[in-house]
C-alpha cells in the first residue's frame, strides 16, 4: 500500500468512528426514550408519567385475565416477575394475546396505579414451533411459554428421545 | 490468491470471470429459491400460535438479511473505490443499491402484513423498526447521490462516503433488539447457537436465506457487466467484443 492510499485509508476509518462515537453517544443519551415501553418494575419506581399516554410491557400473568360476560371489558396483570400492573382495557385483543404471553399496552397510567388501556399489542417470542412440539411439552409438564427459558434443556431432553422435533 | 483479485480489479478481467461464474449463481438461485418457497409455504408445519400468518418468516427473514448485507457490501466496495481506487467496486456498488433497497423494502412490508394479525398493528415506532426504516431512507440518499452530481467521480465519492458512514446503522438494526425493549423479537437466526425452532422449520428458511444470497449476486454480476460496458464503451476491448459479436 502506498503512503498516499494508508492516508486516505486512516482518514476514512477516523471519519466513520467518529460518527459512530457520535451516534453511539446520542443513542446513549436517547436511551429511555427509545426504550418502546415501561416494565412494570420501572412504573412501580414512579419513573412513569400519570394521565398521559405512555405504553407498558411484560407478560400477561397467568391466572390473572378476568373479562366481563356482557361487554369487551377486560382486566389483566402485566408482569416482569418482579412488579405487577394492573390493566384496564375495553376492546378486541389481539389473536395471539393469551396468559404468559407478552404484550406492550398503550395507554394512561392512573394515579391509584392501574393502567387505563386504549391499545393491546401482543409480543411474541422468537422460538416458533410447530403445533405437535407444543403439545408434547405441555404433556410433558411445561408451558410453551416457558420454553424460551427452558429451550436448551428441553431441546436436549427430546434429542434424547429422537423425537421427530429433535434439533441438530 | 491475490493476483485473482488483482485481476477481477481490471473490468476486462471482471467482465471475463463474472461471465463463467454468473450462471452458476443464477442455477443455484432458481434452485435454493424454488425448493425453498414450495418446502417453506406448503409443506413446513405451521406455528404453534400463530398458525399459517408465520410462513412470512420465509420471506421477511432472507429479504432483511439481504437489505443490510447488501449494505455492509456497498459499504466495502465504496472504501476499496475510495482507497485503491478500483472503478469495478464502484460500478458494483452503483448496481447493488436499487435491489438493496427494494430488499429493505421488502422486509418492512412483510413485517407490516405480519404485525397486523400476530402484534395487532402493522407499525410501532420501536428501535427496530425505525432503524431499518432509516436503512430504506439512506438507501434512497446513496442513489439520489449518484444522481445529483454532473461529474460520476464525484457523485461516486460522496455515494461511497454516505455508504461508510451510513453502515453504522446496521449493528444498530441487529442489536435494537437487545439494546432495548422492543415490540420485534430477539433474532431468530443467530451465529452462534443453534435455531430455537426445529429443523423442518429452519431448514427450509436456511434454503430461502441461501437462494436470496444466490440471486444477489448472480444480479449484481449481471448488471455490473453491462455497466462496465457502459461506461468502458470507448476502449479498445470493448469495441473489439462489440465487433466480434456483430
Amino acid at each position: 500500500m502506498t503512503p498516499k492510499r494508508k492516508q486516505k485509508l486512516f482518514v476514512i476509518l477516523g471519519l466513520v468512528s467518529l460518527a459512530a462515537i457520535a451516534v453511539g453517544l446520542t443513542l446513549y443519551a436517547l436511551r429511555s426514550n427509545i426504550n418502546l415501553f415501561f416494565s412494570p418494575v420501572q412504573i412501580a419506581a414512579g419513573e412513569a408519567p400519570f394521565e398521559r399516554q405512555i405504553r407498558a410491557g411484560g407478560m400477561v400473568k397467568e391466572g390473572s385475565v378476568s373479562r366481563n360476560r356482557d361487554s369487551l371489558d377486560v382486566e389483566f396483570t402485566v408482569t416482569d416477575y418482579v412488579d405487577d400492573l394492573r390493566v384496564h382495557y375495553s376492546g378486541i385483543l389481539p389473536d395471539l394475546f393469551r396468559e404468559g404471553q407478552g404484550v406492550v399496552v398503550v395507554g394512561e397510567l392512573q394515579r391509584d396505579g392501574w393502567l387505563r388501556a386504549d391499545q393491546v399489542l401482543a409480543r411474541h417470542d422468537e422460538n416458533y414451533m410447530p403445533p405437535e412440539v407444543a403439545q408434547a411439552l405441555e404433556e410433558a409438564g411445561y408451558s410453551p411459554a416457558d420454553y424460551q427459558a427452558k429451550a436448551a434443556e428441553v431441546g436436549k431432553r427430546l434429542d434424547a428421545q429422537g423425537d421427530g422435533a429433535s434439533q441438530n | 490468491m491475490w493476483a485473482f483479485i488483482h485481476k477481477l480489479g481490471s473490468p476486462k478481467w471482471f467482465y471475463a470471470i463474472s461471465a463463467r461464474l454468473q450462471p452458476w449463481f443464477w442455477a443455484a438461485a432458481a434452485l435454493l429459491l424454488l425448493v425453498g418457497s414450495v418446502w417453506g409455504l406448503a409443506f413446513a408445519p405451521a406455528d404453534y400460535q400463530q398458525g399459517n400468518s408465520f410462513r412470512i418468516i420465509y420471506v421477511h427473514v432472507p429479504a432483511a438479511f439481504l437489505a443490510q448485507s447488501i449494505f455492509v457490501s456497498m459499504a466495502l466496495a465504496g472504501l476499496v473505490f475510495m482507497v485503491w481506487k478500483i472503478k469495478v467496486a464502484d460500478m458494483a456498488a452503483a448496481m447493488m443499491a436499487p435491489l438493496g433497497a427494494a430488499m429493505t423494502f421488502i422486509a418492512l412490508f412483510s413485517g407490516a402484513v405480519w404485525g397486523v394479525p400476530t402484534w395487532g398493528t402493522w407499525w410501532m415506532w420501536d428501535a427496530r423498526l425505525t432503524s431499518m426504516l432509516i436503512l430504506l431512507f439512506l438507501y434512497f440518499g446513496v442513489i439520489a447521490l449518484r444522481g445529483a452530481f454532473a461529474s460520476r467521480d464525484s457523485a461516486s465519492r460522496a455515494a461511497s462516503v454516505l455508504a461508510m458512514v451510513g453502515v453504522i446503522n446496521i449493528p444498530i438494526i441487529k442489536y435494537s433488539v437487545d439494546w432495548w425493549y422492543t415490540l420485534h423479537q430477539p433474532a431468530t437466526f443467530t451465529v452462534t447457537s443453534r435455531p430455537t425452532m426445529p429443523v423442518e422449520m429452519w431448514l427450509p428458511l436456511l434454503i430461502m436465506v441461501l437462494g436470496f444470497y444466490s440471486f444477489f449476486i448472480a444480479l449484481t454480476l449481471m448488471r455490473t457487466r453491462s455497466e462496465i460496458l457502459r461506461r468502458e464503451s470507448t476502449k479498445r476491448w470493448v469495441r473489439d467484443l462489440a465487433a466480434e459479436e456483430r
